[in-house]
């Protein structure tokens, strides 16, 4: 048995996939989630190097500038993004990650000489379409969570089959550049403008509360856009690293949707019949009693055990770090905090995480649901920042709500609950929360932020 | 468990390596084809075991992580640029390595930088 350069490159590519599922493990725990990532850095690093060794690559400089301006505007971007608007800067990426793939497809086409595989024209087909929806939808979501001006939410009537014309039509397009490779290149990228204008289509109509979801599943499509490209190349790594993505996207996908109790295709497909629960606003915020920071402080001073449950109004109102601070106080006066994060609060899983961990709160005080539902009625007082439906009882009482069965944090069976909002104003699912005019349950109103500032200053007097 | 994983991989990754054309091929066996569909279909089971034990806390490092690992697209692009077989496909693959490579560097880089966060406090 030789070995040539071809095998030693292959066997790079060997390590590099190793490295990559070492690097994911690696994820499973916080202590070696940094050292995973390095290995996963590590891992592209020999790929992209092994690669640049192989016979076919002929000119290097078009390359090296890639890797050049690549590199600048990666680094920029995530050293300067704001923890808030991580959403957003993964739906961008993955956006540009679609395009590469419809670009690699395409140069593909452009620099072959012959075309006589019909896997090969079929895979190549199938990076382009899937590539070219990904890039659109992630775009048009990046818009939305951006809330930029012109992406709106527009559904309109006979959307559902002009999305599905769309999808045959690319389809089709794809059929042809398989069965007709002579003009490969235009059926190329007549479908992949198609595909584009389908991509737009299918996430514009989607509520920007479910952008979370729609990200996860993009993500999981650049993996099967990435292993495509495997196919149409012949490369292992490509199949392999596209795979782990696809995976991780659609785990991520399912634990969302389970999380909301909605179907994928309610999500993607259904639109949210707002309102149509049996409570009036008047009849839940009969009772509504609102409090100042004096008088929370007060409750906060008598209280052992303390949970907070954050959401997305705290992430608008950039409190996470004025959390801390009264955090601190609390725990100064041997009062125990625990968070309690939801699956789905803010706008991606673990978002609040991210955010508190920024804060510097320690991650061992950040539970999940089940935790903290177990010991709920221990729980003094809780302090609902910024959350809306992720803490409505209706979701357990109702079964004609629109969030009927949706798992949430029971706040209502803790001792006291304050709730910090600016209003009265319901979340995304347009409904009404019993939880706000409960008997125990009290309104601070103010922005986040500045609310716990102030309990924390009424605390330390 | 892992390492039974690894060794299955080896195995595969041998025969493979064996029989690995020199460059692009024009046609592909449908062994061959299979083989692929075997690696895709092996490396969806390992994500998946390997995944679902990953906290929920880590979840929005996992998404930008496993979105810089979606960049491995760079490695076609730098095939379709390096390739100098035609001056569209250098064009092309110039500018899908521009970007794989924003979506690799940026994705690692704002992975690291949430990861750093989550370690142990003496708190």
């Amino acid at each position: 048995m030789s070995i040539d350069s071809t095998d030693l490159i292959d066997l790079a590519y060997l390590l590099a996939a190793v490295l990559f599922i070492l690097g994911l493990k690696g994820l499973t725990r916080p202590r070696t989630a940094v050292r995973g990532n390095l290995l996963g850095a590590l891992a592209m690093l020999i790929a992209v190097v092994a690669t640049m060794l192989h016979q076919d690559v002929v000119g290097v400089t078009a390359i090296l500038i890639g890797i050049a301006i690549g590199s600048v505007v990666g680094v920029i971007l995530a050293v300067r993004i704001a923890m808030t608007a991580m959403p957003q800067l993964v739906a961008l990426f993955n956006g540009l990650g679609g395009a590469a793939s419809v670009l690699v497809a395409g140069g593909y086409l452009a620099g072959a000489q012959t075309f006589n595989d019909v896997s090969v024209l079929g895979a190549t087909a199938a990076s382009g379409l899937i590539g070219a929806v990904t890039l659109s939808g992630s775009l048009v979501a990046f818009g939305k969570l951006q809330e930029l001006k012109f992406v709106k939410d527009i559904s309109f009537d006979g959307q559902k089959l002009i999305n599905l014309g769309l999808a045959l039509g690319s389809l089709l397009l794809g059929y042809l550049l398989i069965a007709y490779p002579g003009h490969a290149q235009l059926w190329f990228w007549l479908m992949s403008l198609v595909a584009l204008g389908l991509g737009v289509l299918l996430v514009i109509s989607i509520g920007g509360a479910d952008m979370p979801v729609v990200i996860a599943l993009l993500n999981s499509y650049s993996g099967l856009a990435a292993s495509a490209t495997g196919f149409v190349l012949d490369n292992n790594l490509l199949i392999i690293a596209g795979a782990l993505v696809r995976a991780s996207g659609l785990i991520l996908t399912r634990i969302m949707c389970e999380a909301m109790n909605r179907s994928l295709w309610a999500v993607l497909f259904g639109t949210l019949q707002g309102g149509s629960s049996s409570l009036s606003d008047d009849e839940a915020y009969a009772n509504v009693r609102s409090t100042s920071a004096d008088e929370v402080a007060m409750m906060l001073d008598i209280a052992q055990n303390v949970l907070i449950v954050p959401g997305y109004g705290m992430a608008v109102a950039q409190a996470q770090h004025a959390v801390r601070d009264l955090t601190n106080l609390l725990l100064a006066r041997d009062i125990e905090v625990t968070f309690g994060i939801h699956p789905v609060a803010g706008r991606m899983p673990g978002h609040m995480n991210v955010l508190l961990a920024e804060a510097d709160i320690a991650y061992e005080r950040l539970q999940e649901m089940d935790q903290v539902n177990s010991t709920m009625d221990q729980v003094d007082v809780a302090i609902v920042l910024g959350a809306n439906d992720v803490v409505n009882p209706l979701a357990r009482t109702d079964p004609d709500s629109p969030i009927a069965g949706m798992p949430i944090i029971d706040v209502d069976k803790a001792r006291t609950v304050i709730v910090i909002k600016r209003s009265l104003s319901p979340g995304f699912a347009g409904i009404a929360n019993p939880l706000f005019g409960a008997d125990n349950t009290m309104m601070l109103f103010g922005d986040g932020k500045a609310a716990i500032v102030e309990v924390g200053k009424a605390l330390q007097e | 468990m892992s390492h039974s994983v690894f060794l299955s991989f080896v195995t595969f990754a041998e025969t493979l390596t064996a029989e690995a054309p020199a460059s692009v091929p024009e046609t592909i066996s449908a062994s061959h084809l299979i083989l692929l569909l075997t690696v895709f279909a092996l490396a969806v089971i390992v994500g998946v075991e390997v995944i679902t034990k990953i906290p929920p806390t880590l979840h929005t490092p996992l998404m930008s992580g496993s979105n810089a690992i979606s960049g491995i697209t760079v490695v076609g692009a730098v095939l379709a640029a390096g390739s100098e077989s035609s001056t569209l496909a250098t064009v092309l693959g110039f500018l899908a390595v521009a970007l794989a490579t924003m979506n690799v560097v940026g994705g690692f880089m704002v992975t690291n930088r949430m990861l750093a966060m989550f370690k142990p406090k003496n708190k």
